[in-house]
């Protein structure tokens, strides 16, 4: 029972190894791409929109009103990276229901590669919207007795993001190999489903995260100004 | 009983113990917010939406620990790092 996909390799030259994590983020990424270029080649903003264009739509509308209910900000900014994160993870887990289908999320290699990603776009958000030394200064908030404490807490919660949501997607798929061994018959179907439901509560769970972490790193600018509600305001009626 | 014995009945004990012990606080914790986001809810269900989406980060968060008790049993029992020294030394 192989419950690592970083093991199962494919094609092996020299040093480089084309393992099944690899090979299925980048299903999972074309999936994501190429449906979305076939949508988007005859988009129109006429009243007769097609089916496709209507789902990708309201998609895009419902990862915009949550970034906008959960940071109070302008959601375009955030939409590009979180609703990315969002679409991939939540690909990735439900794609799980295929049989042979090995989830890229249950291998630590790939929320590792996740958890960094927002790891280094907490302080890329902060330094656009507070500036090089505002952002620094975070860190000497309330008192510079907190530095030690902040740092830590900057690259444990990144562990936590990770380690989360690996070790849920891979204990669903672990509990159903183990079922399958026990009672094949009628219990791994409602593991499975279950398996659905915290893969998608965990995609969204990872993707708030993100947001909450990045929006706490650029509230300082939100404060000072706010146009920010104007302009969150102009977007709703648009 | 030689060492390898010892060490294979040592993890899988322990590996029981923390799965049992790491859900207990979680699993009390998770309930209290969820008895609270219900009856929250019961009073001001306009507010649901928000409550909810608190409430699922709050699990999460509160949950991570009992993740990490899963991740350190699986590591004791499939990916130990005593049992491979000993089974290292005594092959070698």
């Amino acid at each position: 029972m192989e419950f690592n996909p970083d093991n199962i390799i494919y094609f092996q030259w020299g040093f480089v190894k084309i393992n099944a994590t690899l090979v299925f983020s980048w299903i999972v990424i074309l999936i994501l791409w190429i449906s979305s270029w076939l949508i988007t080649r005859k988009v129109t903003s006429g009243a007769g929109i097609s089916r496709w264009q209507n789902l990708l739509e309201s998609v895009v509308s419902i990862i915009q009103d949550q970034i906008r209910e959960a940071s109070q900000q302008n959601p375009q900014r955030y939409l590009p990276f979180i609703g990315t994160l969002f679409l991939f993870i939540v690909f990735s887990n439900m794609l799980t229901i295929i049989p042979g289908f090995n989830a890229p999320t249950a291998s630590l290699s790939t929320t590792a590669a996740l958890a960094a990603c927002v790891f280094v776009a907490v302080p890329v958000f902060g330094i656009v919207s507070l500036g090089i030394k505002g952002y620094l200064l975070q860190y000497v908030r309330p008192t510079p007795f907190m530095l030690p404490f902040n740092i830590i807490g900057e690259l444990s919660r990144t562990l936590a993001l990770a380690i989360r949501l690996f070790g849920n997607i891979m204990s669903g798929s672990l509990v159903v190999a183990i079922l399958l061994s026990l009672a094949p018959l009628f219990f791994p179907v409602i593991m499975q489903i279950l398996g659905l439901l915290v893969g998608f509560i965990q995609a969204y769970v990872f993707a708030i995260l993100a947001l909450v972490y990045i929006a706490s790193a650029t509230r300082a600018h939100h404060e000072k100004n706010d146009n920010d509600k104007d302009e969150v305001l102009n977007q709703s009626q648009m | 009983m030689d060492s390898i014995s010892i060490i294979g009945m040592v993890s899988i004990i322990v590996a029981g113990l923390t799965i049992s012990i790491g859900s207990i606080g979680p699993a009390f914790g998770e309930a209290r917010a969820l008895a609270q986001a219900l009856s929250a809810i019961a009073q001001q269900p306009d507010e649901s939406g928000t409550l909810t989406r608190t409430l699922f980060v709050g699990l999460a968060m509160v949950e991570s620990t009992a993740i990490y008790c899963f991740v350190i049993a699986l590591i004791i029992i499939f990916a130990n790092p005593f049992w491979d020294f000993v089974i290292k030394r005594v092959g070698g």
